[in-house]
């Protein structure tokens, strides 16, 4: 995907770092998406500005809030605490690596964190490559700016500045303030967060020009760099391939507050705004509806995968068996006997603790039969529309017993040349309504590429310890070949090679065969496969959702 | 930060009632928000603890005891003196440990003297007052079970590493989630109180109201302050003449009458939805200082007592609110 013309998106993380480090506590920090020389030298600015303290993306509650330092205080028999890193980074800047794999607790306290006395700035980095992972939307909601630096090869010293403080720049004046507000409003921002950022950012922008009044391109800078990335529509009726052209002219407008100003400063800033789009949500936007809730950086995030067991807290018990031993809690529990137990060797007491078996204790954790079924739909010309509403309506029956099941539902569709991960992994119901209202249908059959698509969304779901079911909705021919080139030959010759594909990897599969009479074709396709085959031809949801519920495999226990 | 004066939060408006509704009537149990990131969920509770004046307790109270609980709580508090404590407002930390939580063993007074001693947790700390918990939807249901049961019964009860302890932990329940991001359960959903739907305003001109108001209270946020106080102060005294009335109020047998009209109508499950619409009806009665409850109370209270009880049909998707708001169309015209 290319850049929108004239976008440059190392200037705009720069010039976003710079406004930051103006005023750090009321801009929150910024994200920085993808790895390499651009970002590190942007964080080398950082460093060179501000305090700078790393977050382990593996800290515990005692390291991050201070707290009692159990193993120091163990060692020397007096109690020894420590500060928190939060307390630590105060006036300085949080750095967070591979942001995108924070822990939720760890996320929960940075969020409270900064609702409070803040303090600090947060820099998140961000290193997911897919839209599918990303920071916790609470964080990104919180910081001012989000930037993308991948694939950013080029890097400039950054221009020399005399800014004046932010408190000396005056307030904006209610015509810049509407600006902002009506560029939010048709952008489809509805947090009032980013409306006191782009505020904000206006105001710093001005004081980094040596300004002490907010003009319009001050506000322009601010839509660009704030709301922009946080947009979830384009505005009806409007072309943004003239607006960028036209964003780049020279405005001129000072003071004066007529009706006409004012609405034009409100183009411009929402012109400005338009041309700072992430071009990939552009190109969503452009052909409908943004399918994935576009907010923050990189579109939705999965709420929160259900991973492994969740820790439970602890139980008396032996470390064997694969239970394994709970040493905190070991510890806890041997901690109120040790006075007495040392009694009990009389005038000679042994060095360090005294633990005994009924001390032990071992960890449990909560059982969740995590299970992803994914949906992968023949969504062409040949599957008819029916179909696809059939399949919706079962992926909205199975999420309405996910409560129970404690299963996601993620869907694929394949249609023309190229399948669309319509819905990923999901438990909200909400959300798959959203996404699932404008599934489209019609032209060629590019089955090769539905079924590496859902394989791939499988190995992804697999390595998060849950386990993936997929669920092919099809009639079992193809016509488009895996490079989208037409062709019935290569096209069933590449979907047999995705097909043993799914075989090798060994997943649970289930082919539904969705022709009105059953075909050889799906049945060669689930044998391939090995999957199970189910000729279903005059499904309806209702039976849709339970054949596919019969036919999936026990969920393991953790 | 400094708190934002709930008089000066723009829009809200069904936020706002349901926060006082819960300040006048604690026992409604609860206030669940949906909203999306960035509405002023939590600026709006916080704002509303703020707001309450400052509870008086025996000094040096790990638990909050009022003066006349003196001695109740396990420490047990023996100060024969009392001071005065902003009403606390808890803020649970996604992630929250089942320790944090419900409180433990100190594990310093175990290291230091052997003693086996209660570390009260979040839930003495929000005895009296709030207890608010940011997307609640993503909280392990184990810890949101054991939330409400607490809640409900206005007792923390630990039974746990060779402690029993039990004190007293009342306080109104805020949660808040995006539904967007996972459900809560049923289950759960129903034994919260009352449910709002936050959005920002949609107006330019509320939106633009909202950012110079919060521009002036970064700015000089003691002025701002001081700017809303006779606003804020009216809230106050609404509150106040509302627990006092809250006390004398009956409600009527005609609109018990058309409470379970409602509810049957709108196919609300079990008895907590009736019970709740009651008591939320009287309480901002109270709150509006009327002498009796009558009809337009219920109905004023009715989407945010029932909206989270009714039986749901996946594959119907029409809101909540508009199933109410139809029915109440349809009974009382």
């Amino acid at each position: 995907m290319s850049d929108p013309a004239g976008a440059d998106r190392f200037g705009d993380a720069a010039l976003a770092l710079e406004l930051f480090m103006l005023a750090p506590d009321a801009l929150g920090g910024l994200v920085l998406r993808g790895a390499g020389p651009a970002r590190d030298a942007l964080v080398e600015r950082l460093k060179a500005r501000l305090p700078v303290r790393r977050l382990p993306a593996h800290i515990d509650d005692e390291r991050l809030l201070g707290g009692v330092d159990i193993a120091a205080s163990l060692a020397s028999g007096r109690t020894i605490r420590q500060t928190g890193l939060l307390e630590e980074a105060r006036g300085g800047v949080l750095l967070v690596p591979m942001a995108e794999r924070l822990l939720t607790a760890i996320s929960g306290r940075l969020a409270q964190a900064m609702d409070g006395e803040r303090g600090f700035g947060l820099v998140l980095l961000d290193d997911s490559v897919s839209g599918e992972e990303g920071p916790p939307p609470s964080l990104v909601e919180r910081v001012a700016f989000h930037c993308d630096l991948s694939n950013v090869r080029e890097i400039r010293a950054a221009p020399k500045r005399k800014p004046v403080p932010i408190a000396r720049v005056e307030p904006a004046d209610g015509e810049a303030l509407t600006a902002l507000a009506a560029t939010a409003e048709l952008l489809g921002i509805s947090s009032v967060r980013a409306l006191l950022f782009a505020l904000v950012a206006a105001r710093a922008h001005a004081a980094l020009q040596g300004r002490t009044n907010v003009e319009e391109q001050d506000l322009q800078i601010a839509a660009g760099l704030v709301l922009a990335p946080r947009a979830t529509r384009l505005p009806p009726q409007e072309e943004p391939e003239d607006q960028r052209d036209e964003s780049t002219q020279e405005n001129s407008s000072e003071g004066g507050a007529g009706d006409s100003e004012m609405r034009q400063a409100e183009d411009t800033v929402l012109e400005a705004a338009l041309a700072a789009i992430p071009p990939d949500l552009l190109a969503r936007l452009a052909e409908g509806a943004a399918r994935r809730t576009a907010r923050g950086s990189g579109g939705g995030k999965k709420a929160k995968s259900k991973l492994r067991g969740k820790p439970l807290g602890a139980r008396p018990g032996m470390p064997r068996g694969g239970a394994r031993l709970a040493l905190i809690d070991t510890l806890r529990a041997a901690v109120p006997w040790q006075p007495l137990r040392r009694r009990e060797h009389g005038d000679d007491p042994p060095e360090g603790l005294l633990i005994r078996k009924s001390d032990l204790r071992i960890r449990r954790f909560e059982e969740r039969a995590a299970a992803v079924t994914i949906f992968a739909v023949d969504a062409s010309g040949s599957a008819a529309m029916a179909r696809l509403a059939e399949a919706k309506g079962a992926v909205e029956l199975m999420l309405a017993q996910t409560y129970v099941t404690r299963s996601e539902v993620a869907l694929v569709a394949f249609r023309g040349t190229g399948a669309e991960l319509l819905l990923p992994p999901t438990r909200s119901l909400t959300r798959a309504r959203r996404a699932l209202a404008e599934l489209p249908g019609g032209g060629g059959t590019p089955l090769a590429t539905g079924i590496t698509t859902a394989r791939k969304l499988a190995e992804t779901i697999a390595t998060r310890g849950t386990t993936p079911f997929l669920v092919f909705l099809t009639d079992g021919s193809a016509n488009i070949a895996g490079d989208g080139t037409p062709g019935r030959g290569q096209a069933r010759e590449d979907a047999e090679a995705a097909a043993s594909a799914v075989a090798r990897i060994g997943f649970a599969a289930l082919v539904v065969d969705i022709a009105p009479r059953p075909r050889p074709e799906a049945e060669a396709l689930a044998r391939t496969m090995q999957a199970r085959y189910l000729p279903l031809p005059m499904a309806d949801a209702t039976a849709l959702q339970r054949a596919v519920e019969a036919a999936r495999p026990a969920p393991q226990a953790a | 930060m400094a708190r934002f004066p709930f008089s000066a939060i723009v829009g809200q408006d069904e936020m706002k009632q349901a926060l006082l509704v819960a300040a006048v009537d604690p026992a409604i149990g609860g206030v669940m928000v949906f909203g999306d990131r960035g509405t002023g969920k939590s600026t709006a509770a916080r704002a509303l603890a703020g707001l309450l004046p400052p509870m008086t307790t025996v000094e040096d109270c790990r638990y909050h005891c009022k003066p006349d609980e003196r001695g109740s709580c396990p420490d047990p508090c023996t100060s024969g003196r009392n001071r005065k404590a902003a009403v606390p407002f808890v803020d649970l930390p996604l992630g929250a440990t089942e320790d944090r939580v419900l409180g433990a063993l100190d594990l310093e007074r175990a290291l230091r003297a052997g003693e086996k001693a209660f570390e009260p947790g979040l839930l003495a700390k929000a005895h009296r007052g709030f207890l608010y918990i940011d997307e609640i939807n993503l909280l392990e249901d184990h810890l949101v079970d054991l939330l409400l049961d607490v809640a409900a019964s206005g007792e923390n009860l630990v039974e746990r590493e060779g402690l029993s302890v039990r004190h007293r932990a009342q306080f109104v329940l805020i949660g808040s989630g995006n539904p967007e991001e996972g459900e809560l359960r049923p289950q759960l959903l129903d034994r919260f109180g009352l449910s709002v739907e936050v959005r920002t305003p949609e107006a330019i001109d509320q939106r633009v109201e909202i950012m110079r108001r919060c521009a002036a209270q970064e700015a000089d946020p003691e002025g701002f302050a001081a700017d809303w106080k006779a606003e804020d102060e009216k809230v106050l005294k609404q509150i106040a003449r509302g627990q006092k009335k809250l006390a004398t109020l009956t409600v009527p047998d005609e609109a018990m009458a058309d409470m379970a009209g409602l509810c049957r109508a709108v196919g609300a499950d079990g008895l907590r939805g009736e019970l709740t619409l009651m008591r939320a009806a009287r309480a901002l009665a109270a709150l509006k200082g009327a002498r009796a409850v009558t009809r337009e109370h219920m109905i004023a209270v009715a989407p945010m007592a029932l909206r989270h009880r009714l039986r749901r049909d996946v594959l119907d998707e029409t809101g909540s609110t508009v199933r109410i708001d139809r029915a109440i169309a349809e009974l009382f015209g």
